[in-house]
């Protein structure tokens, strides 16, 4: 098949922030192009697949039985001690998903074609085209043969693995300190937890600043999964064997399971990266290293940003300028939005980072499910007065962080 | 499958590092992280830019099944 040489847009990337820029272009009539590296949209996964409804509110999308494969009620977070606090979604409003996020990300690029975006996969986006400091295209590899694409403007949602922001010279290389490493078996076969919950695991043992997590898909199926800080890994001491040891250490659970995909990656878990667009650039999604930096979940982040920049880039089409003053129109409508909720939620993170295994008990003994919520929602002024009466031996580190 | 490093030849003389090919789970975790743009992740392909990597073993700390190793 032949790949166009020449278009307005050129996203790189094919995920769900790639996918929505494409679709929200191609509905304004803009001539869109997707490259995409692998040779199947949405494989391999690197994602542990649950949602809230707000996730597709977002973008305008309703959850759809082709590839939501579960709905969830609510979620149970463990102690290191593994004492549960519930939180019901009904409670709080919002609708709980699983998503089969390989379909997933095939059914966003179906929305885009249907809407006029073109695709090319099995296409390796090398670097970006700088002529006098603007970047003009992309240098991309198609089964084996080198090709030029020019765009008025590059989209790059090529993840957290990003060349092309880099290759533009924009600094998006994760710290150890901002980074979570990431670990997951989807697995069959098990047994004795409630399968319409999320469950979250919590301890220094556990998961050195980070979590291990359980999301049920289809029948005795869920991904299990753990996150840890990147600086806590060690080659010995890795994500893979922080969760090897979680599972064997609950033979109630997994002593009939077996994986059935193995998945692995890295999660941007800071505040994203400096600047978002440069003359005919924008970054957006996990390469932006737009993700919640308290849980690590991304495609809602992602998703919107897309849809950001590219409502800003059909208006810098129409007015002919892609210049990093025009389309920093995107990076200023998203700092005054969800970059207003990430910067609290990074201080939260940073808050929690604090605190031992026994303030975690203690946390666990005082927080009720409307608290975890909103603690997760980055709104959190009433944990002083909480902390005051209840645990006033936080209250310092609540002041030093959240403050 | 194939995890490789360009200029092999030359590279095992001059870096430490080296990726475990039967481990590499090929997330590219570890491209993320490199502060010298030296790791590049195509479908199952990691490959190492021996003029770029300076041995810092940064992807060694991040990689979440050990497969990059440094003496």
């Amino acid at each position: 098949m032949k790949i166009k040489d020449n278009v307005d847009v050129l996203v790189v990337g094919a995920g769900p922030a790639g996918s929505i820029a494409a679709r929200v272009l191609a509905e304004n009539n803009v001539d869109v192009l997707v490259l995409d590296k692998k040779q199947e949209i949405g494989t391999p996964k690197r994602c542990a697949e649950g949602i809230h409804s707000n996730v597709l509110d977002t973008v305008g999308l309703k959850p759809d039985p082709l590839w939501v494969v579960n709905e969830t009620l609510g979620a149970i977070i463990y102690s290191p001690s593994e004492k549960k606090v519930e939180i019901n979604f009904n409670d709080v409003g919002i609708g709980g998903y699983i998503l089969e996020r390989k379909i997933f990300e095939k059914h966003l690029a179906i929305d885009a074609i249907t809407s006029g975006a073109r695709y090319a996969i099995k296409t390796m986006a090398l670097g970006v085209i700088k002529e006098n400091g603007k970047i003009t295209g992309v240098k991309a590899e198609h089964m084996g043969e080198e090709i030029k694409i020019r765009s008025k403007i590059v989209i790059a949602a090529d993840g957290v693995d990003s060349k092309i922001a880099k290759s533009a010279g924009l600094n998006t290389t994760n710290r150890l300190e901002d980074y979570e490493s990431g670990f997951q078996y989807e697995m069959a076969g098990l047994k004795n937890i409630n399968f319409k919950y999320l469950h979250l695991f919590f301890g220094s043992e556990v998961a050195p600043i980070g979590y291990v997590w359980i999301f049920p898909k289809i029948k005795n199926t869920a991904n299990v999964g753990v996150g840890i800080l990147s600086s806590r890994s060690t080659p010995e001491k890795n994500a893979k064997y922080y969760l090897d040891k979680f599972i064997e250490d609950h033979p109630d659970i997994f002593e009939d399971a077996s994986p059935i995909e193995i998945n692995a990656g890295g999660v941007p878990v800071s505040s994203s990266i400096d600047t978002f667009v440069m003359d005919g650039l924008m970054v957006v999604g996990d390469a932006a290293q737009i993700v919640n930096p308290l849980h690590g979940g991304g495609i809602r982040l992602a998703m919107n940003s897309a849809k950001i920049a590219a409502e800003v880039s059909v208006n810098a089409l129409k007015e002919n300028d892609f210049s990093s003053s025009r389309l920093y129109e995107y990076e200023r409508i998203w700092e005054e939005t969800d970059g207003v909720r990430v910067k609290k939620l990074l201080k939260v993170r940073a808050f929690l980072e604090k605190l031992n295994d026994k303030d975690f008990e203690r946390l666990a003994d005082i927080l009720g499910a409307k608290d975890i919520i909103n603690l997760s929602n980055a709104n959190y002024k009433f944990l002083f007065r909480l902390l005051l009466t209840k645990a006033p031996k936080l209250l310092p580190l609540a002041k030093k962080f959240l403050v | 499958m194939n995890v490789g490093i360009r200029n092999r030849e030359a590279h095992a003389s001059i870096l430490k590092m080296r990726i475990d090919r039967k481990k590499c789970c090929y997330c590219g975790g570890c491209v993320g992280a490199c502060p010298l743009n030296a790791l590049e992740l195509w479908e199952t392909e990691l490959v190492v830019d021996e003029d770029k990597c300076t041995d810092c073993g940064i992807c060694v700390k991040c990689c979440p099944v050990g497969a990059i190793e440094a003496d």
